[in-house]
């Protein structure tokens, strides 16, 4: 059963993606081209995903525990601290260059795009790196992406 | 279509597309109460150090996700899709977005909708330093750099 409606949940994610132009790279940096050619599309997209989410979590969090597992995990950490920036500010960097952020980049594979044959590989080898920077401590978080 | 020229305003299907994305992080976490962030569900998936140890469902979405615009074309749909050829730049693209979502604790999904859907400032200030520094890379590269 998990592994049934895993698929599905990412099957409807992937969807989404498609249907909505985020799984596009050529739309996802035109979004960010705000000087030029700007496409508005994804903000309705981050809108309708929040939105949607919103809501549903709120009638989710009615039940005691999730259908298939035992407990809900939710993030607790509230900190803003150097790595969450430093992170986001080194992922935001790629995602400029690559108009893919790491959903669309699984989801653009079967479509064997030369840049998404690059791109997914680089991604994974960079969230080992990145884990493992992480594991050890913060501080080298700014030379491992260098 | 190249990069760099104009893509059509779909806000309608982007919408659309959107609550199906919602909801699919709505599903997750009603099964298995988790946050479906992508960056997350992949190193759950792969069992990098410090990553969740349920990996049967991580593995799962993965697949259903991969197999998404098979699926649209297997039922008569279209998959538009540009995506830069700049191999080199590809690549170092990929390896920012992999290390700095696993630094930053999350991505696109994680952070923007799962975290904005649960008001966590975390997750906000996370989202307004991806978007800004995805605004000035593009800034830079087009408008500054030449190209487009």
């Amino acid at each position: 059963m998990r592994v049934l409606w895993g698929f599905l949940s990412g099957l409807v994610f992937g969807l989404g993606l498609v249907i909505s132009g985020m799984a596009n790279p050529a739309k996802v940096l035109n979004f960010l081209d705000l000087a030029g050619t700007w496409d508005p599309s994804l903000a309705f997209v981050m809108g309708g995903a929040t939105l949607t989410a919103f809501v549903g979590y709120r009638l989710v969090w009615r039940r005691k525990a999730p259908v298939l597992d035992r407990t809900f995990d939710i993030p607790k950490n509230r900190t803003i601290d150097t790595s969450l920036l430093t992170g986001a500010a080194l992922f935001g960097m790629g995602w400029g260059i690559g108009g893919f952020c790491p959903g669309p980049a699984f989801t653009a594979l079967p479509l064997l795009a030369p840049g998404t044959l690059v791109f997914l590989p680089a991604m994974l080898a960079g969230l080992w790196l990145g884990a493992r920077v992480k594991a050890g401590g913060y501080p080298q978080g700014k030379g491992a992406a260098s | 279509m190249e990069i760099g020229s104009e893509t059509a305003f779909t806000p309608w299907a982007s919408l659309f597309g959107g609550v199906l994305i919602g909801l699919s992080a709505v599903m997750v976490m009603a099964l298995f109460g988790r946050i479906a962030g992508i960056a997350g569900i992949a190193q759950g998936a792969l069992g990098l150090p410090g990553a969740a140890k349920d990996r049967d469902w991580r593995w799962a979405f993965l697949v259903g996700l991969v197999l998404a615009p098979l699926a649209v074309m297997a039922l008569g749909g279209t998959v538009a899709q540009t995506v830069p050829d700049n191999l080199p730049g590809m690549a170092l693209a990929g390896l920012l977005v992999g290390t700095g979502t696993a630094i930053g604790s999350g991505c696109t999904s994680g952070h923007g909708v799962c975290g904005l859907a649960r008001l966590s400032g975390r997750s906000l200030a996370a989202v307004a330093t991806f978007m800004a520094a995805g605004f000035a890379t593009v800034f830079v590269l087009r408008h500054i750099l030449g190209g487009a």
